[in-house]
């Protein structure tokens, strides 16, 4: 199975080939994957060095002349650094781009907390019309890329050394229902729903799948949660990033609704990412104890 | 006005009547030459068709003071003059930072300073990768704006990347608090070809734009007396 980062590489390779108006614009991340890009096509595939900022303005350039612009770093490096020229350089200039962050929240739990992005989402959120994609497996990395680097839009793509074992059908705004239940409804994003499944085994509560924030299913979601009911979202980025999609999606019914999701405090720890997610209650055995604690005991 | 014709008088009557005494704050009088000559006598742009593939680009990166943009491009026909008189206002389309969305002939909207040479590198890979050989990518800089980091990045990749078809003109009006001289030496040594020239000697600056090496990027230090914006 090739996991996020390898299909993303694979993908983008392949989309150089067949489609000469991609460019690819690196800054020394996942260059490995590109080596055979680089070589056939270095007028197009551009490694810029340690330089965020650059390779975002170098992408803005390139989209300025009607290619379709791919940027890659590390999630902080994506998302956070450079996030002025996203939102001026793509978002108020009105041009498309596709920006993929690997290594969201904190996947790379071993580095520390320079490494660390658990705002990413967010934060893409707030540049006006960038679009947020959340696969949760290599294959629906694969699929939501082709879905929409050429849509000429700007899209950051969250991708995540952390994998469900299957995929599903992904595409942007449209929330999947795997199985329905009359307590709640769960709303996993992208990585998080293995878990989810598992934390919910036993209850009786609808179970959804979502890998988009923006767009977002508004009206997939207002059909799975009546008026009145409990919605609980289970997030791998800061809890609550999605409230506002959600809010709106079900802003003409009272409802309860709780986010799981990253704490919202700096993590001075390391290990393996599930290390730190039994650490904050982001395994299945922690969002387990959330469910338990929301719902009527029967 | 008949655009063929059209003088540096009669842009600096386009100026007067968008900028007026209470918006003097907003007007410019350092690029004006160097802009006046690249649009006069080097950049090769069809007022008629700004978006035409075959044209040189201009990315004016500091945005600042673009009164003097807005008056060239008038009188070269790029929008109506009459846009000029609603310089800042609601209803007009000029803003005291150019939106490429609003405005023809702008290629970059700018204003917050140190994205124009960034981007300047992509969009000469682009013509690169397009193939068109001839055309040329213009961004101009100020001197102060060159204090943010993101354009020592990109002085310090253009070079590496062989982008003869790039030209980087920095406005010198002496406002950085920081010293940035001397140009040579500094962007020089990052493999960059500069010149410093007068920066209202419109024969110098032309001899100097004109200055193109197949695979060095330049530099022309456009000097104008300090305080003047």
């Amino acid at each position: 199975m090739r996991d996020m980062r390898q299909a993303f590489g694979a993908t983008v390779s392949d989309l150089v080939e067949e489609d000469e108006s991609v460019a690819v614009v690196l800054a020394e991340i996942s260059t490995s994957y590109f080596e055979r890009a680089m070589a056939a096509h270095p007028e197009r595939v551009v490694d810029v060095g340690i330089m965020e900022q650059t390779m975002v303005g170098v992408a803005a350039g390139f989209a300025m002349e009607g290619f379709h612009a791919i940027a890659h770093s590390l999630s902080p490096f994506m998302a956070e650094r450079p996030y002025e020229q996203l939102k001026l350089d793509f978002g108020y200039q009105g041009l498309g781009g596709t920006f993929v962050g690997v290594g969201g929240s904190y996947d790379y739990a071993s580095s520390g907390g320079t490494h660390h992005a658990p705002a990413d989402a967010g934060v893409m959120l707030g540049i006006p019309g960038m679009e947020v994609l959340i696969p949760g497996h290599g294959d629906e990395m694969s699929a939501l890329l082709r879905a929409t680097y050429a849509n000429g839009r700007p899209t950051y793509v969250r991708a995540s050394v952390v994998t469900n074992a299957e995929a599903h059908r992904a595409e942007p705004s449209r929330i999947e229902v795997l199985r329905r239940g009359a307590d709640a409804t769960v709303l996993a994003f992208g990585p998080m729903l293995d878990r989810t499944v598992a934390a919910a085994e036993g209850l009786d509560v609808t179970v959804a799948y979502a890998t988009s924030l923006r767009p977002f299913d508004a009206a997939g979601l207002a059909s799975i949660v009546a008026e009145g009911s409990l919605l609980v979202t289970v997030e791998p980025f800061y809890e609550a990033t999605a409230a506002p999609v959600v809010t709106a999606a079900l802003a003409d019914r009272p409802i309860r609704y709780v986010s799981i999701g990253v704490p919202r405090a700096f993590i001075h720890a390391y290990g393996e990412p599930e290390d730190l997610d039994a650490d904050v209650g982001l395994d299945a055995a922690g969002i387990g104890r959330r469910f338990r604690g929301l719902l009527p005991i029967r | 006005m008949d655009t063929r014709t059209v003088t540096l008088a009669d842009v600096r009557t386009l100026m007067a009547r968008a900028t007026g005494d209470e918006k003097h704050e907003e007007s410019t009088t350092s690029a004006m030459d160097a802009l006046w000559v690249l649009y006069d006598r080097v950049l090769r742009i069809d007022p008629t068709d700004p978006d035409a593939d075959d044209r040189d680009r201009l990315i004016v990166s500091k945005g600042h003071g673009p009164a003097a943009l807005y008056a060239i491009l008038a009188a070269k026909g790029f929008f109506p003059a009459e846009w000029l008189d609603r310089f800042l206002e609601h209803d007009g389309h000029l803003g005291s930072h150019p939106d490429r969305t609003q405005v023809p002939g702008i290629e970059a909207s700018t204003g917050s300073l140190g994205h124009g040479l960034p981007m300047s590198i992509g969009v000469a890979l682009a013509l690169r990768a397009k193939g068109l050989r001839a055309q040329r990518t213009f961004v101009l800089c100020g001197d102060a704006e060159l204090n943010e980091g993101s354009n020592w990045e990109a002085i310090l990749l253009a070079p590496q990347l062989a982008l003869g078809n790039l030209t980087l003109l920095v406005i010198d009006n002496h406002s950085s608090i920081l010293t940035m001289g001397p140009w040579p030496e500094r962007i020089g040594s990052f493999g960059w070809d500069v010149h410093v020239v007068d920066g209202h000697d419109h024969d110098a600056l032309d001899r100097a734009f004109r200055i193109r090496h197949a695979d060095v990027p330049t530099a022309v230090v456009a000097d104008v007396p300090e305080g003047e914006w």
